[in-house]
């Protein structure tokens, strides 16, 4: 069966090590922080401004000055710190951030990523997108295989306005998790149940498939 | 000490006219000069170029002056929560600039420190990069950015003092330091102004050689925009 948002997030928490800052965007990737890998220490860092990001506050205890990058209200945890924007995005083209997890409407398989614009129809912007995946060591997708019109999302070449060149590094959706490698996609694990057939069909890309693909593991 | 008090709002924004480029800090509807941008609407100045993160909601923060048609440009990276500025821009009624946040932010800075312009990953092999220069620097594509050129800033602080001196709350600090003495004129409002002398020089986030004039707001709404709370178990 395909993963659910939930599902996404708890395999791609499996990604993260200890001692790393992390970077989430909006969407799937906020969902993440809440399926930390027992016994690791992470920090995550929001660009307008934070590092050390804890968990949303009680109902009542709402600070109007601490939000995360999505606008929502967010509680710092002991050791955070604030500074402004410049420094924010030092940090981030600085290479200090060690992964980046962001949402995407496209990926194509030399990991070009388009995210911020539909031509004539939607434009919201690239937000802290483009600084992101122009200058983070390791960047992973995390979105649905396909949109709502039921059309792959992981393509041989991005149709929308790119955010950014071949910068991602692995895909986790609902069906799969794919790795990008110089000669393209690579399956290297599939939801449970799902099979290889029905990713293969959901995928316009060609993918590299190499012996047994493997049943991911959700906790 | 240089004293950089003035009396109200009103004085603080004297000299902004129609045409001008301003630079308002902050990041959503967190750490806004919400009492400039209301005297701004007052103020019916019009044919605004705006460099701001963000465009306000509908009925808060630029969004206001948005709704008066006061804004004829806005530089921003992100304006995804106002409604009305998506359909004046799908509409060709208002230029706009989007470009990445962390670009944003240093060209800001570049202005304040005296850089007239800068290189950057961000932006390189997408639209962004359209007609700026290419080059490569330890192997990685970088394009040229240049500093802003703004007449007047107007930033948002938690406390200041009479000689300008700021210290921002939170998240609220966000663009508010890289835009304070980044244009000819920066105005600061604060929710706490206090005399010079009083906030420890080892606190100050913004020395007040920055900032030109600097007033107490009257009052300040804080609008969330997303709140998001947990229950307690």
């Amino acid at each position: 069966m395909a993963l659910d948002k939930i599902g996404i997030a708890k395999r791609i928490a499996q990604e993260l090590k200890d001692r790393y800052f992390v970077n989430l965007g909006i969407g799937i990737p906020t969902l993440v922080a809440n399926y930390i890998p027992e016994g690791i220490d992470v920090e995550f860092q929001s660009e307008n401004g934070v590092l050390g990001m804890g968990a949303f506050p009680f109902e009542g205890e709402e600070d109007a000055d601490i939000i995360n990058a999505g606008k929502q209200t967010i509680t710092t945890l002991p050791g955070a710190s604030f500074f402004d924007s410049a420094m924010s995005f030092g940090m981030i083209r600085g290479q200090h951030v060690d992964l980046t997890i962001l949402g995407a409407m496209e990926v194509s398989e030399n990991g070009d990523i388009a995210n911020w614009k539909i031509p004539g129809k939607m434009v919201k912007g690239m937000g802290g997108a483009m600084d992101l995946v122009a200058s983070a060591e390791n960047i992973i997708v995390a979105m649905m295989h396909v949109n709502k019109a039921g059309e792959s999302k992981i393509l041989k070449k991005c149709t929308l306005p790119l955010t950014g060149v071949g910068c991602v590094k692995k895909v986790v959706t609902e069906l799969a998790v794919m790795e990008i490698t110089p000669k393209g996609f690579k399956l290297l694990e599939r939801a449970p149940g799902v099979t290889v057939e029905h990713i293969i069909a959901s995928t316009e890309a060609d993918l590299i498939i190499e012996g047994e693909i493997p049943e991911m593991i959700i906790g | 000490m240089i004293n950089k008090t003035v009396n109200n709002v009103q004085d603080a924004l004297q000299g902004i006219e129609n045409g001008m480029t301003i630079m308002l800090g902050g990041f959503g509807l967190c750490g806004i000069p919400e009492n400039s941008i209301a005297e701004l609407v007052k103020k019916e100045t019009k044919d605004l170029t705006c460099i701001s993160n963000n465009a306000g909601v509908d009925d808060f923060g630029l969004g206001l002056l948005l709704q008066k048609r006061q804004i004829k440009k806005m530089i921003s990276s992100y304006v995804g929560e106002n409604a009305e500025f998506e359909r004046q821009m799908l509409s060709g009624e208002l230029e706009v600039d989007l470009i990445p946040q962390g670009t944003l932010a240093e060209r800001c800075r570049a202005a304040q420190a005296g850089i007239p312009a800068f290189f950057t990953p961000a932006g390189y092999g997408t639209e962004v990069a359209a007609g700026k220069e290419v080059r490569e620097f330890n192997g990685k594509m970088h394009i040229m950015e240049h500093a802003f050129n703004a007449d007047f800033a107007i930033v948002k602080a938690w406390k200041g003092d009479t000689a300008g001196n700021l210290i921002f709350k939170g998240t609220a600090r966000n663009f508010n330091p890289c835009m304070s003495g980044a244009a000819k004129i920066t105005v600061a409002e604060v929710e706490e102004l206090v005399e010079a002398g009083t906030l420890d020089p080892n606190q100050i986030h913004i020395p007040g050689i920055f900032v030109q004039r600097i007033f107490q707001g009257e009052k300040y709404e804080k609008r969330i925009e997303q709140r998001t709370t947990r229950k307690k178990e």
